[in-house]
């Protein structure tokens, strides 16, 4: 018995390097092995998958970069899938950023998917990069009422109207969806707040994780579907690679999936552990 | 892989190793890595806000001929001298940095505030009080084609009764006693639980990260062997 509680006050005084370390190695683990886990799709995202495949060919969409860098791994597999679901579907789609650190991540976006995989599909016909303004949700509010008042140029500084797709372009009325990928203010609560509710239009998108649970509340009435985080991301990719196999190879949210699962795994037995270490000690300290 | 992406590649994994080392203990390849982080990020969003706003909004409207070299596009057009307003405001914001009549830059930040709070008045209290009110008005009975749904209903009733007890806890005009004690702790219950997936979400999106950053290790490392 003796034995058994000095092993738990050793769990309840482990170094806490320790579980760094645990968690490195699951995490390098099943990276380095290269495992791929299935990833199976909830409701939020399979709303997001059917209305886009719902949509009419050359429907104009609108994505929303609103991220940077720091949450690439769970906003970056979301952006990707979308851009090239929706241009499969035939969708005109505009990118732009609310974010200044969004307008490079459009562009990974037209570099990695876009580009390579609709050779024939024409820049500023097909599909165009917006850029960044400023403003937050004042640019929203702006965009509304009058979209080429604050977006005269292109990304590259070429005039707006010299491009087919902007001709019907208005107000953010004159889209048919709004996507926003996002991991903060302004983001995708702020275009279902200011947009997506005020002008009913159908307003969707991903999230970090972090952000999710904010989020939830607005499906399924103000927000027509959610990726939350890279599990989101994975079954979003699920199910572009079920319906177009082709994507398999550009999947990136579907291989982070096992290391994922058994970070969490090793999470969960720390937790356990760690309660169980706990509780020992303190009935062996009454 | 040009030589430029080879050097971002080393510069990028070596720092990250140096923020990696702070789990084992502080040490002064952190702090610089930390410090870097710090100063080039500060550098950055001035230069987007010197670019993405002083130059095209403040300049490029009151005097679109200086910024003819950079945007030819918006020196064509006429001046706006409506935005020497808000370029006057953002002066007077300046002020703070001068003690004396640093009160001036109280007026722009009270437009600031006013105005936000204006605007976000009608949109919060339209999608997160009224939208979100009709969304938990939902039946308790849910029925589909003559038959009796139990999940659906189930989840309903966590839903209005999760709202109720929710609210109740925070309802601190009447005593918490009895059956208001009963719901109240219902409250906590179901608070608990929306902390507690919210804190599972915060730990995916952590995983999430540490999953790229070692992928980005993994790239740097297969570029050497």
């Amino acid at each position: 018995m003796s034995n058994q509680t000095s092993f738990w006050e050793k769990i309840s005084r482990i170094d806490r390097r320790w579980i760094f370390l645990t968690i490195a190695i699951t995490v390098s683990v099943p990276m380095i092995l290269g495992v791929d886990f299935a990833a199976v799709p909830s409701p939020m995202v399979e709303d997001i998958f059917h209305r886009i495949e719902q949509l009419p060919a050359g429907s104009r969409v609108l994505l929303s970069y609103d991220y940077g860098p720091s949450t690439v791994p769970e906003n970056q597999p979301m952006a990707d899938a979308l851009a090239y679901h929706l241009l499969k579907r035939g969708c005109k789609v505009y990118m732009m950023a609310v974010w200044a650190t969004g307008e490079r991540q459009a562009t990974v976006t037209m570099e990695r998917v876009v580009i390579p995989s609709f050779p024939k599909a024409v820049y500023g016909d097909d599909y165009i990069d917006l850029g960044y303004k400023a403003g937050n949700t004042g640019l929203m509010n702006l965009l509304f009422t009058n979209f080429k008042r604050m977006y005269t140029t292109d990304r590259t500084g070429k005039d707006i109207e010299s491009f087919p797709m902007m001709q019907q372009i208005e107000s953010l009325r004159s889209f048919n969806m709004i996507f926003s990928i996002s991991s903060g203010q302004p983001g995708l609560k702020e275009w279902v707040q200011f947009v997506g509710d005020r002008g009913k239009i159908p307003t969707s998108g991903g999230v970090t994780a972090v952000q999710a649970t904010e989020l939830y509340p607005y499906y399924p009435r103000q927000m027509f579907g959610l990726m939350a985080g890279l599990q989101g991301a994975a079954e979003f990719e699920s199910m572009v690679i079920e319906k177009y196999p082709e994507y398999a190879p550009m999947r990136t949210a579907l291989r982070k999936m096992a290391p994922q699962t058994v970070a969490h795994i090793a999470i969960i037995v720390l937790v356990v552990l760690g309660n169980i270490a706990y509780f020992t000690t303190r009935k062996r300290g009454k | 892989m040009t030589l430029m992406d080879q050097v971002a590649l080393w510069v990028g994994a070596a720092l990250t190793l140096m923020i990696f080392s702070f789990l084992y203990r502080d040490n002064p390849f952190y702090k610089f890595a930390e410090h870097l982080f710090v100063g080039v990020s500060a550098a950055y969003w001035m230069v987007t806000g010197f670019w993405s706003t002083l130059i095209p909004n403040g300049i490029g409207k009151v005097w679109p001929s200086l910024i003819a070299s950079v945007n030819p596009q918006a020196a064509a057009t006429e001046p706006n001298y409506y935005f020497i307003i808000p370029i006057i405001l953002g002066l007077m914001m300046l002020t703070r940095l001068f003690g004396g009549i640093g009160w001036i830059s109280r007026w722009p930040m009270a437009l600031i505030i006013g105005f936000s709070a204006g605007t976000n008045l009608t949109r919060y209290l339209q999608s997160d009080f009224l939208a979100q009110v009709h969304a938990t008005s939902v039946p308790l009975i849910v029925m589909a084609n003559g038959s009796f749904m139990v999940v659906d209903s189930f989840s309903n009733f966590v839903l209005v009764f999760g709202v109720i007890a929710a609210l109740i806890y925070f309802f601190f005009s009447i005593e918490h006693k009895g059956a208001i004690a009963g719901i109240s702790r219902g409250g906590i219950w179901i608070l608990m639980i929306t902390f507690g997936a919210a804190f599972g979400y915060t730990v995916m999106a952590r995983i999430s990260l540490l999953i790229g950053r070692f992928e980005f290790l993994k790239t740097w490392f297969q570029s050497i062997v």
